[in-house]
């Protein structure tokens, strides 16, 4: 079977990056790429008792799904979705084993209900109201691809539209020295089975074995190697340059995925 | 709802459980045909809970090779220990051989995988600058991927790998994943599963939702008042029908994948969310309700887990059906309850069973599924297994016998 889908929206927030036009420029070269902290939105698309609840992973994942979304032009509530991420809410973790290893191990209900690796997909489907599946991944630093692949399954095997959202946030001290992950980076993208004229670019994907692209900016290069998401960053750069061409992303230690875009306009 | 697509079963070619009611198929097939139970008073590790749990025996005592120490953690172990019975780690390797290394996929489902690495490492922080110590690996234990990266290594496979974690329907989504991508033709085998081990997030979370009971989980009785957590690893070896498929052999029919959209911990009342992943398993497989014989509830044993599947169930199935959920016997395995539940089903087709949910003394009359008390013997041609999770996400999946 080919894994041919077309792209209908982007979304992207991470340091120094507020949206899909503006990682577009940067991408693209026709505007320098500056890092700074990430700043999250709080997710208005969330009922108030909701949004309070909410830690820095769930705002990501609803700011970048919310774009790419919005750029698409889709009802979000016709959308099945792939999240990944390669580790969930830091901050909510450290704060649970923090109580767990104090004397009286009181953890918050709320903090229980928000350590499932599916918290931002939950808070999606309430916020969205969309009762079609999410599925959440994991694989470590090949979250990104993982992600990529179940997304490109359930466009070209169940023949459905998918939102695909990747993203990870930072670990606070002391798991961050264990896991050193600088600042949140997310990525979503709205993939269709068929072309409309909303459609940004085809993109078909393979496994391969060749050594995955790196960025030629050095700073997006660093950001690239260290968070899982922004691996997807020759892929999106490939988008943003609205040329043709090949792109090999880093995947497992024993493969990468290779992604052939072709641009709609 | 569209119409049915053509759908391409799966084969479940072996497959394999390890709960606190047995290691392998042969004591967990006993223990439920004898209607036992394998939850006992909490006593795990530094945990002063009045809760029981189901504690699979011997976990620690499981070395992994050396050469893979620094995945070792009690999730990690447990895999071990259940990748050792019924000869499943010969029926991969014989895979691998037919398949080649890069044509077997790894999808697991696990909830917490080794976080309790990290709850023992933050109690040995450095004093002063409050480091975590240097033995410990987040990578290789804490992370969800690490149960998946470990059994790649353990048995040398080279294809797609991923975790899928969705709370409690995680490991069964597993089946989804690992069907559409054996579909796409990206492999030819999946291993697919489920590992969940205790810790103190699940035990102490759990408790401070209150949805923990004081006494053996009692699914559908009408004093039943909460879950008893226990652990388990589960696994399946996935293969296309169109590569042949022996009398004995469970197919996988149908999945139904939904999100309630409702609340985070709550199900909707309704049972909303469930019934469209029935459904939708039912439309999957091309079947009809009539067509299935027994249905694994997800049945927690929490007032509102029940009610809702109750409502749900009925709607779909009328309340004939006979139905049960074996988490009296094991605990509530959290994101290994999906695969290790689709295993009591294939088990209950292969040998006709249909278990009984043990600790319910008496049905709560207000839920009118036929929840069934005891065990009953006879063939079965399909069973469907409910698995739901916090979030609102739902999976349904219907296995069948091939012969």
């Amino acid at each position: 079977m080919r894994l041919e889908v077309f792209v209908q929206g982007v979304g992207v927030l991470g340091p120094g990056i507020c949206d899909w036009p503006d990682a577009a420029a940067m991408l693209a070269g026709r505007k320098a790429y500056e890092p700074q902290p990430t700043l999250l939105p709080s997710p208005a698309l969330l009922p108030p008792t909701e949004r309070r609840r909410t830690g820095r992973v769930v705002k990501l994942a609803i700011a970048i799904a919310s774009e790419a979304v919005g750029n698409a032009g889709a009802a979000p509530e016709h959308l099945r979705s792939v999240f990944t991420s390669s580790g969930g809410d830091g901050h909510n973790c450290h704060e649970i084993c923090q109580a767990l290893a104090s004397k009286s191990r009181e953890i918050s209900p709320t903090r229980f209900s928000n350590s499932v690796h599916n918290a931002s997909a939950g808070y999606w489907s309430i916020a969205t109201g969309t009762t079609l599946t999410s599925t959440v991944l994991c694989a470590f630093d090949a979250s990104f691809c993982a992600g990529l692949l179940e997304s490109l399954m359930q466009v070209c095997v169940e023949g459905e539209p998918v939102l695909l959202v990747a993203y990870d946030t930072e670990y606070p001290a002391p798991l961050h020295s264990k896991r050193p992950l600088p600042d949140a980076f997310g990525i979503a993208l709205v993939l269709t089975p068929s072309r409309d004229d909303r459609s940004l670019a085809r993109i078909e994907a393979a496994l391969d074995t060749q050594e995955a692209d790196v960025m030629r900016d050095s700073r997006l290069e660093a950001l690239r190697r260290s968070v899982p998401a922004a691996r997807a960053l020759p892929l999106i750069r490939q988008l943003a340059l609205v040329e043709p061409g090949r792109v090999i992303l880093d995947y497992l230690d024993v493969c990468s995925v290779a992604v052939d875009v072709t641009p709609c306009c | 709802m569209k119409p049915p697509r053509a759908v391409r079963p799966a084969v479940v070619r072996a497959f394999t459980a390890t709960s606190c009611i047995g290691r392998g198929l042969e004591p967990t097939f006993a223990a439920l045909l004898d209607e036992r139970s394998g939850l006992k008073a909490c006593g795990f590790e530094t945990v002063t809970l009045d809760t029981q749990v189901g504690e699979v025996p011997g976990v620690d005592d499981q070395s992994l090779p050396a050469e893979l120490r620094r995945f070792d953690c009690r999730n990690n172990r447990l895999a071990e220990l259940a990748l050792r019975q019924d000869g499943f780690e010969e029926a991969i390797e014989q895979a691998a051989r037919r398949w080649g290394p890069r044509r077997l996929g790894v999808f697991v489902g696990t909830s917490t995988s080794g976080i309790l690495q990290t709850e023992l490492a933050y109690r040995r922080r450095n004093p002063v600058s409050g480091e975590l110590p240097p033995d410990f690996d987040y990578g290789a234990t804490h992370n969800s991927f690490s149960v998946a990266d470990y059994l790649r290594r353990r048995l040398g496979l080279e294809g797609p790998a991923v975790v899928v974690s969705c709370a409690c329907a995680s490991s069964a989504k597993v089946f989804a994943s690992a069907r559409r991508m054996l579909e796409a033709d990206l492999i030819d085998a999946a291993l697919i599963g489920g590992v969940d081990s205790l810790c103190l997030t699940t035990l102490y979370g759990f408790h401070s939702l209150q949805l923990c009971s004081t006494t053996p989980c009692r699914p559908f009785d009408v004093a039943r008042d909460g879950i008893s957590i226990g652990e388990a690893a589960a696994f399946a070896l996935l293969e296309r029908v169109s590569d042949g498929t022996a009398g004995d052999d469970v197919l996988l029919l149908g999945v139904g994948e939904s999100n309630d959209a409702y609340h985070m911990s709550a199900p909707h009342p309704e049972g909303r969310g469930a019934m469209l992943a029935m459904q939708l398993a039912l439309s999957d497989a091309g079947l009809e309700p009539s067509d299935i014989d027994y249905i694994n509830l997800h049945g927690t044993g929490t007032p509102s887990n029940d009610r809702s599947e109750s409502q749900a169930v009925t709607s779909v199935f009328g309340t004939a059906i006979p139905c049960s959920s074996t988490k009296g016997a094991t605990g509530h395995t959290l994101g290994a309850a999906g695969a290790l539940e689709a295993v009591i089903g294939a088990l209950a087709l292969r040998r006709g069973l249909m278990p009984a949910g043990v600790n319910t003394r008496q049905v709560d009359p207000a839920l009118s599924a036929h929840y069934l008390t005891r065990s009953r013997t006879g063939p079965l041609a399909r069973v469907l297994s409910n698995s739901f999770g916090f979030g609102g996400t739902n999976c349904s999946l219907i296995l069948g016998r091939a012969g």
